[in-house]
């Protein structure tokens, strides 16, 4: 399952989340009245600051526009809906969109349901060296023809975990300037990977200063913990004001056929802890401690595997980062985990890092311990 | 130079436009009758009271916020079925039926249509009344459906065509899909009376049709959920595997929390799990699943028997308000003098009502006494008050005397 757990492996609700439901349950001004068709305003204006960050040229120039979605899913669909429709002439269906290899299993469906023709994959993971494959990314992006779509992951790749570096996103941002290939930006883990909503929002932000215009879908359902809320955002940097107006005008219509305008409760919740300094803070140490604890995970689990002596190298594990790992583990050895282990774990060997805990590291290595030597 | 030169500008949204207007204008007078949400008599947004004692449940319990199933809250999608279909449907008892949570009114017509344009193979055509709520033809139309029209209303008598409605329906090609309005017609407030139900009914069955029912006011349009339900439940009683859409926008006031559902009657419950998995294909693509906080709320009051009956109570206030004010604009037009027949405001039903006022006669009650609503002459019976009626009608009066 692709949701947070405590050290107790339990779903937790933020603390500030709480506090944020009480105020806006005992609010007695507040009513259940449609929100505008692109969403609550600031939820919408705070969302973006947060993805592009609040000294953002491109909000300075206002030429950034927003639309509240249902959850990343929603706001991948309405972007990839725009694009296929205005971007690369009309309605042109024949526009190649492409997917790392892996990637989050969804991202094909939303682009093949909103009409594209084309979906190719671009080199990702290595699994060799148990890391990114950038040559082979990076030969992609020269072959691709102009104008390609690229889904690129903001921070945390799913499932790999594996994210490239500054140096390497900007050798793929200058590739892409050069051969015209259009940034669409999945940011579902901001701060949740890292900790940091600065580090883990860099990708996007350099892209943003090397003057792309692009596209990113932001996800409040890890980092806010709202995942059955579905809180949502589209992200939209543009040239200029006038284009993104015109960008947001035609992206309305799309929205009123598919939900109409979207659900309020947790918009409300999301822009009233950004617009409070206070309740800021309280959720930024909230993102903190789930991310710290993963980052703990992952500490703990190389260590132990390194002292075992498993065979193979473990770095990738704390190189690796956000909610998912790939382990390295085959196929074979994924099933013996769940088999006799009664692990679970992806066929890919992906693992969830929020699966673990203090008191199942021990097992949990000695089983990972045990499939690799046994099994080839 | 940007991606998006070629980009137009979206036409600017009609009823968007009434609001934007009313907002300018300063006179203390000034009534917005395009609103599309319930008022007061008070003019103001009603939140209902079994709905504040569901969110105090729901705020007292200490409930995580884990993903949704793809199909919703099964509490919820299955009390909604219920609603729809009265617990006693035969549909309940062979199991031949799903329902997927959707968001509101509009995302489960979405859904739906997109689900007949890839599994209903048949036709491409759907058929709407003749007027229809203006987003069914754009839904239907990025679904990748095509859209044709039956006549439904009849602007010289403000009341339903049912002879034109019935010589189009009867000429409709075998296996088309058809749309209806379950109760409460938008933007028209006519409905068709049992009989002529009945008599539509067999002719969909002749035809074969496909019948696609939008219910959005179950309960709001004449205060009794079961008489709203009836044409739905005739339908399915009839043999016709109806598909159903249903929005708790207005019955509950629950507007921006986006709770609705999409209905498929099938064969049999087999039939039912494949539909179902087909469904959440398709929407998981889309938002992958549905925000929880408006089918929670809507399922507590629906499930929970001392809040239900306060529902049907509340909900029924509201119909009973909107009856109200029909008949007191028509006596108030009386009053005024006014020669004309304005039996059809009290005839017609829900929200909405067709004044039959043509555009001139619109555009002066904008500009000369600053009452808003669409150039077709729709008004929202619910920007009406008990305050304002005697105004409204002393202004239509002046402009149709």
């Amino acid at each position: 399952v692709a949701a947070y757990r405590t050290d107790e492996g339990q779903p937790w609700v933020l603390p500030v989340v709480k506090k944020v439901e009480q105020m806006i349950a005992s609010d007695n001004s507040l009513n259940h009245e449609y929100l505008p068709i692109l969403g609550l305003p600031e939820f919408r204006a705070n969302a973006s600051r947060i993805a592009l960050g609040d000294d953002s040229p491109a909000i300075k120039e206002n030429r950034i526009g927003s639309v509240q979605s249902l959850g990343g899913t929603g706001a991948l669909r309405i972007g990839a809906e725009f694009l296929r429709r205005w971007y690369n002439g009309n309605n042109n269906t024949a526009t190649p969109v492409y997917i790392s290899t892996p990637s989050w299993e969804n991202h094909n469906s939303v682009f093949v349901d909103a009409g594209f023709k084309d979906i190719r994959t671009y080199h990702y993971w290595d699994a060799a060296k148990r890391g990114l494959d950038l040559q082979g990314l990076l030969d992609d992006m020269e072959k691709a023809p102009e104008f390609s779509i690229f889904i690129l992951h903001a921070c945390a790749h799913n499932p790999t975990g594996t994210d490239p570096t500054p140096d390497q996103w900007k050798q793929i941002a200058a590739v892409m300037k050069r051969r015209f290939l259009f940034p669409f930006f999945d940011s579902a883990y901001q701060g949740f990977a890292s900790g940091s909503l600065d580090k883990d929002a860099w990708a996007v932000r350099y892209f943003v200063s090397e003057g792309f215009e692009l596209f990113c879908a932001q996800s409040f359902s890890k980092n806010f913990g709202l995942y059955n809320e579905r809180v949502g955002n589209l992200t939209v940097v543009g040239k200029d004001a006038d284009n993104v107006q015109r960008v947001l005008s035609q992206m309305e219509k799309i929205v009123r056929t598919t939900w109409s305008n979207p659900p309020s409760q947790g918009a409300r919740i999301v822009a009233a802890t950004l617009t409070s300094p206070q309740l800021f803070a309280e959720w930024y140490d909230n993102v903190k401690t789930m991310a710290d604890r993963v980052l703990l995970m992952r500490s703990e689990l190389r260590s132990r595997l390194e002292s075992l002596g498993t065979p193979g190298t473990w770095n990738h594990i704390t190189e690796q980062i956000g909610m998912f790992s790939f382990t390295g583990l085959n196929p074979k050895q994924v099933e013996y985990m769940i088999k006799e282990k009664h692990i679970y774990l992806m066929a890919s060997g992906r693992i969830n890092m929020c699966g673990l805990t203090t008191k199942n590291l021990d097992y949990v290595a000695k089983s990972i311990h045990e499939a690799v030597t046994k099994i080839q | 130079s940007s991606w998006w030169s070629h980009v137009e500008m979206g036409p600017p949204d009609p009823i968007l436009g009434v609001t934007e207007a009313f907002k300018r204008d300063t006179s203390s007078k000034k009534m917005n009758l395009g609103v599309g949400a319930y008022r007061d008599d008070n003019g103001k947004p009603y939140v209902l009271n079994c709905v504040r004692k569901a969110e105090a449940m729901i705020a007292s319990k200490k409930m995580d916020k884990e993903y949704l199933p793809i199909g919703g809250l099964a509490d919820f999608t299955r009390a909604s079925a219920e609603l729809a279909l009265g617990e006693n449907s035969e549909v309940f008892k062979s199991g031949r039926y799903v329902t997927v949570q959707g968001i509101s009114g509009t995302g489960s017509l979405r859904i739906g249509a997109n689900f007949l344009q890839r599994f209903f193979k048949s036709s491409r055509d759907v058929y709407l009344p003749k007027p229809s709520w203006g987003n069914h033809t754009p839904i239907f139309r990025d679904a990748g459906l095509q859209l044709q029209a039956y006549r439904y209303y009849d602007p010289k008598t403000c009341s339903l065509d049912f002879s034109g409605a019935m010589d189009d329906i009867s000429k409709i090609p075998e296996k088309s899909i058809i749309l209806l309005h379950a109760c409460a017609h938008n933007p028209t407030g006519v409905d068709p009376r049992q009989e002529q139900w009945k008599e539509l009914a067999a002719t969909v069955k002749k035809r074969n049709l496909l019948v696609y029912f939008d219910m959005a006011y179950q309960g709001f349009a004449s205060g009794d959920i079961n008489r709203d339900a009836w044409a739905v439940r005739y339908f399915i009683e009839q043999g016709i595997n109806i598909v159903l859409s249903q929005s708790y926008a207005k019955n509950m006031g629950l507007y921006g929390e986006r709770a609705g559902a999409f209905m498929v009657i099938c064969s049999d419950a087999e039939e039912a799990k494949r539909v179902e998995s087909q469904l959440k294909i398709l929407i998981r693509p889309m938002y992958s699943n549905p925000p929880l906080n408006g089918a929670r709320i809507a399922s507590i009051i629906l499930n929970t028997p001392d809040l239900r009956k306060e529902w049907l109570v509340e909900v029924k206030g509201m119909a009973d308000r909107i009856i109200s004010m029909r008949t007191q604009l028509v006596s108030n037009l009386k009053k005024e003098g006014s020669s004309h027949n304005w039996q059809h405001i009290t005839d017609q039903i829900g929200m909405f009502c067709f004044t039959g006022l043509k555009p001139e006669q619109v555009e002066r009650l904008i500009k000369e006494f600053s009452i808003y609503m669409t150039k077709d002459g729709r008004i929202s019976m619910a920007g009406v008050t008990s305050g304002n009626v005697g105004y409204l009608a002393h202004a239509i009066h002046q402009v149709t005397k």
